[in-house]
């Protein structure tokens, strides 16, 4: 029952900020703490998702099953395991930290604001609870409204091009997974005689290579966008730079995971051929991300672009543990996807709070604002320093584990994305330069406000996560131990099989002759 | 089975009732009386609706060329279901617009009756009938304000152009009878089951001309050419009408027709429709890209939905068929709620069908802008919509019949087709606050009617389960 709480809340807020007037800006008030309350009672209920969960099974826990289609074999069928337990903690987690970065920036609509902001959150939920495809792809689909939505009516001067582009450009990579989703289905008809879209039956499916190539890229392409994987990631700092903060921070926190999360649950374990035989392609692509990601970044005038494209860097370290496909990498891929919602998340936010005070989002525009805004800058420092990967902060033990991965598996690789981690320290810190050290240069930075209490509301939560999870990893490292072992060994498993099977076939071929 | 019982004319037969009561009570009214002739003519399609309902798994027949199986029914219901929305959509239009009230809905009724004639009948001489009373009817209906010469040019291009297609079917059913001595669609397939006739050329002949009848009502590429005209010409609410009944009642004949008597030469036809198929979804969804004008846009996205519908048709598994049925019902809601907000925001001297006029609706009319979404969200094929379950059941038929390339063609249209029906949703919420007066009140009946089609798209589109096994079981009954 929590998992369908956990993103029927969302909805029910959404319903009943419907029928609260608003024209006019009346009962604002009301409306934001109305939707605050109900993203805090989520966090709640996927918090206790957590408690009760078990963290030695690798099984589906809390797992609701009732036909829905059922002439086509297709279920309502929630559950989590180790891998998508902490993801929908961290969507619950940043939604409220996301409404309070909002809580004054959005003034006009703000009920609209408000629905959009929750059916986005119940949206994101369901993507990483569904163990359906065809649900799995409901969610997945659904998500892109309220997002379109919120870029195109709350976001800067380009909204409606990046609103578009955003909307388009992962529309158009996600129908081609709805053609192999329903060709899986198909598949496993013949197989079985019926049709299924459970993503664990279906893993048990037997795909000729041949095929797998074919239903691997429409997966891979629609999670590469999504990523996004370098060269997919034009629409990312469009969309990230227009959207309003709060839909940057659910952007660059969540949104992204959802294209690596794909990876992981989708394209690697269904078709373990086809990703052995990618998994150097999507690699390359990945280092090639870090590098160019980074080098990109250094060069942006505009904060918000900047942190936009470090988004592209961290995330090819993502999508490089996760080709390397053994504990460490895939370890340390969530680890680095949990850490990246927080820092990037954190980032988006702090520099929503500066683009909110000066209406500018320039780096040029500021100087010296350590001493103007001493605490703003303390929590600067603190997020950008995660998001380097300070040992000690978050950043840190997921950058680790998935070289540590990686150099298993293919050293090449991990000396580029090193050269990544240097970079995004140059990057980085080359910006807290210019932005909080030497003399104000702008008489207008000279007055503005520090942190406001709601403000605090939001950044302390995110320095402390950053501090906890750099210090305590094995808290966060334990639960998805299981569930990574086993889908290691799954796709492992499928290979050996049928690398067995065809030297068997090559046996009977050579005996023939 | 030669039966000479009514029943299964019954529907068809309250709804030809319910015309001549409209044309009588319009002949005798006085002068400045004012009468319900919109609810007299609800009352007729209820009653229709519930001799449907009753003859639902009976499968009887009239006179051997009216079978009421169910998947005549089905289309049946989802005819009665275009025509009590049209009229809910007609009854405002009709008072602000000064249309002459009594030819109107005479006129949209007779219409129906020839769309429930055509989904239920077996003989192709029938089929033929049929398509002649709905046309006529509609032909009138697009040029019905007399006074306005682009509907007058609208109702003449598309009475030539319907008229030639005529001729085409007409020109078809003749070398059918011809070559098997008969028009019945069940002795036609007998026949033609019977005799191995694959290399009779005037087989194709016969197959061709039929197509072509077809492929011109539904309005398939390169047989479109009246669509844009027609559509934006006539008054909106006669626009959804036509572009919801008469594709579904051309496509239930279609699938009847092509599927059951013709269906041992699918090998013939269906590399034809499949070409058929990926040009009209093609062509509506690129050149609808194009265009400025509302009204002209959807009857592209139409063209383009009939592309969709015939992948369903080539297809033609037991998924495809049912896809077509279920795909039938979720078009025709959400396009005709999609005329009806237009028709319900014109006004009488200027349809405000252009692009530019919906911009800033949600903050003038956000209801309508609400609801208007929803529709446009469900034309684009999104969830949680009746157009995404649509979508996602015709492209499964084709999946599973192999034709991985037209799911492909039929996937990527879609997003383009997204990125017109944003270009509204943009319009209405993302422009600026417009400065002309804000459109006028729509009247109850319209919210009515558009809350009652919006609350279909949604629930089909979140629990489909009862009508696509409704839609199932149809097709069970035939083919």
């Amino acid at each position: 029952m929590l998992l369908t709480l956990s993103w029927l809340l969302p909805v029910a807020g959404a319903l009943a900020l419907l029928l609260i007037g608003n024209a006019d800006g009346r009962r604002n008030g009301v409306i934001r703490w109305l939707t605050l309350a109900a993203a805090v009672a989520t966090f709640a209920v996927t918090v206790l998702v957590w408690a009760g969960f078990d963290g030695a099974s690798s099984e589906f826990q809390f797992v609701e099953r009732y036909p829905w289609i059922p002439a086509f074999g297709i279920d309502y069928y929630l559950g989590v395991d180790g891998i998508s337990l902490l993801l929908v903690v961290l969507t619950s987690f940043l939604t409220p930290i996301a409404l309070l970065s909002s809580w004054g920036s959005i003034d006009r609509k703000v009920k609209e604001f408000s629905v959009f902001m929750l059916v986005l959150e119940a949206a994101m939920i369901g993507v990483f609870v569904s163990l359906d495809l065809f649900l799995f792809y409901v969610f997945w689909d659904a998500m892109l409204v309220p997002m379109y939505f919120l870029i195109g009516i709350w976001g800067y001067d380009q909204r409606i091009y990046a609103a578009i582009k955003f909307m388009l450009y992962t529309m158009a990579g996600s129908v081609l997974m709805l053609v192999a989703i329903l060709g899986l289905a198909y598949l496993h008809r013949t197989a079985t005689g019926t049709y299924s879209f459970d993503l664990l039956k279906l893993y048990t499916l037997d795909i000729a290579p041949q095929t797998q190539v074919w239903f691997f890229l429409a997966f891979t392409v629609a999670f590469a966008i999504k990523v996004p994987l370098f060269p997919f990631h034009t629409w990312l700092p469009d969309a990230h730079v227009q959207a309003p903060t709060a839909g940057s921070v659910i952007l660059a926190g969540v949104l992204l995971k959802m294209g690596t999360y794909g990876l992981l649950r989708f394209s690697f374990p269904l078709f373990p051929d086809a990703a052995a035989y990618f998994a150097p392609v999507l690699a390359l692509l990945a280092v090639i991300g870090i590098v160019y990601g980074a080098l990109v970044a250094m060069v942006q005038p505009d904060m918000k672009k900047l942190v936009a494209y470090s988004s592209v860097s961290h995330l090819g370290f993502v999508v490089l543990g996760i080709c390397a496909m053994n504990l460490q990498g895939v370890q340390g891929a969530i680890y680095q996807m949990l850490a990246h919602g927080v820092s990037t998340g954190g980032l988006f936010l702090l520099v929503g709070m500066l683009s909110d005070r000066r209406h500018t989002r320039l780096i040029s525009e500021f100087g010296g604002l350590k001493a103007v805004v001493p605490r703003l800058t303390a929590a600067f420092m603190i997020i950008t320093l995660a998001s380097i990967g300070l040992p000690g902060l978050n950043g840190f033990v997921g950058e680790f584990l998935i070289m540590l991965g990686a150099f298993r598996w293919d050293a090449r690789f991990v000396v580029v994305a090193g050269l990544g981690v240097i970079l995004s320290a140059v990057y980085m810190l080359w910006m807290f330069q210019r932005v909080y050290y030497g003399e104000v240069t702008h008489e207008e930075n000279a007055t503005l406000r520090d942190l406001l209490p709601r403000e605090w509301a939001a950044v302390v939560p995110l320095c402390v996560m950053a501090f906890v999870m750099g210090v305590f990893p094995t808290f966060f490292l334990k639960p998805m131990e299981a569930s990574v072992d086993a889908i290691v060994q799954r796709v492992q498993q499928g290979q050996t099989l049928r690398a067995e099977r065809l030297e068997t076939a090559e046996r009977a071929e050579r005996l023939e002759r | 089975m030669l039966s000479s019982s009514f029943d299964a004319a019954v529907p068809m037969l309250c709804v030809t009732m319910a015309a001549l009561a409209v044309m009588g009570a319009e002949a005798f009214r006085a002068k400045d009386e004012n009468m319900p002739l919109g609810g007299l003519g609800i009352i007729g399609l209820v009653g229709a609706a519930i001799a449907a309902a009753l003859l639902w798994n009976r499968n009887t027949s009239s006179f051997g060329v009216i079978v009421a199986d169910n998947f005549g029914l089905f289309v049946t219901m989802v005819l009665l279901i275009v025509g009590v929305l049209t009229f809910m959509f007609s009854a405002p239009v009709v008072r602000r617009d000064g249309l002459p009230k009594g030819d109107y809905y005479a006129l949209v009724l007779f219409s129906i009756a020839g769309m429930i004639m055509m989904a239920v009948a077996n003989d192709l001489l029938v089929v033929f009938i049929a398509l002649e009373i709905l046309s006529i009817g509609v032909y009138v209906l697009t040029g019905i304000r007399r006074q306005d010469p682009r509907a007058t040019e609208a109702a003449l291009k598309y009475f030539l152009l319907g008229a030639f297609s005529s001729a085409f079917f007409l020109y078809g059913i003749a070398f059918t009878y011809g070559l098997t001595g008969s028009t019945r669609l069940d002795r036609v397939g007998t026949y033609v089951a019977a005799q191995s006739m694959n290399d009779n050329p005037l087989l194709v002949v016969a197959l061709g001309l039929l197509l072509v009848g077809f492929a011109f009502k539904i309005s398939a590429v390169p047989f479109h050419m009246w669509t844009p005209d027609a559509y934006e010409g006539a008054p909106a609410v006669v626009t959804g009408f036509m572009s919801t009944g008469v594709k579904a009642a051309a496509f239930a004949a279609f699938a009847r027709v092509f599927l059951s008597a013709f269906e041992p030469f699918s090998g013939e036809w269906a590399p034809m429709v499949w070409l058929l198929a990926a040009a009209t979804m093609i062509l509506g969804t690129v050149v609808g890209v194009a265009q400025s004008n509302l009204k002209r846009m959807l009857a592209y996205s139409s063209i383009a939905h009939g592309g969709y519908l015939l992948v369903g048709l080539v297809a033609a598994n037991e998924v495809g068929k049912a896809s077509i049925l279920f795909y039938l019902l979720a078009y025709a809601i959400t396009n005709l709620a999609a005329f009806g907000v237009i028709a319900l925001l014109g006004a009488k001297d200027d349809g405000r069908d252009d692009l530019r006029d919906y911009s800033g609706l949600w903050h003038t009319r956000p209801a309508l802008a609400a609801l208007m979404t929803v529709c446009l969200l469900s034309l684009g094929g999104l969830p949680p919509t009746a157009g995404f379950i649509a979508k996602w059941y015709i492209f499964s038929a084709a999946v599973s019949a192999g034709y991985y390339g037209l799911a492909i063609i039929g996937v990527l249209t879609s997003v383009v087709s997204v990125f017109f029906y944003l270009r509204v949703v943009v319009m209405m919420y993302m422009a600026e606050r417009p400065t002309t007066a804000p459109p006028p009140a729509v009247p109850a009946v319209g919210m009515v009617a558009l809350a009652a089609s919006v609350a279909m798209i949604l629930s089909l589109g979140i629990l489909p389960t009862p009508v696509l096994n409704l839609a199932a079981e149809s097709i069970a009954t035939i083919f």
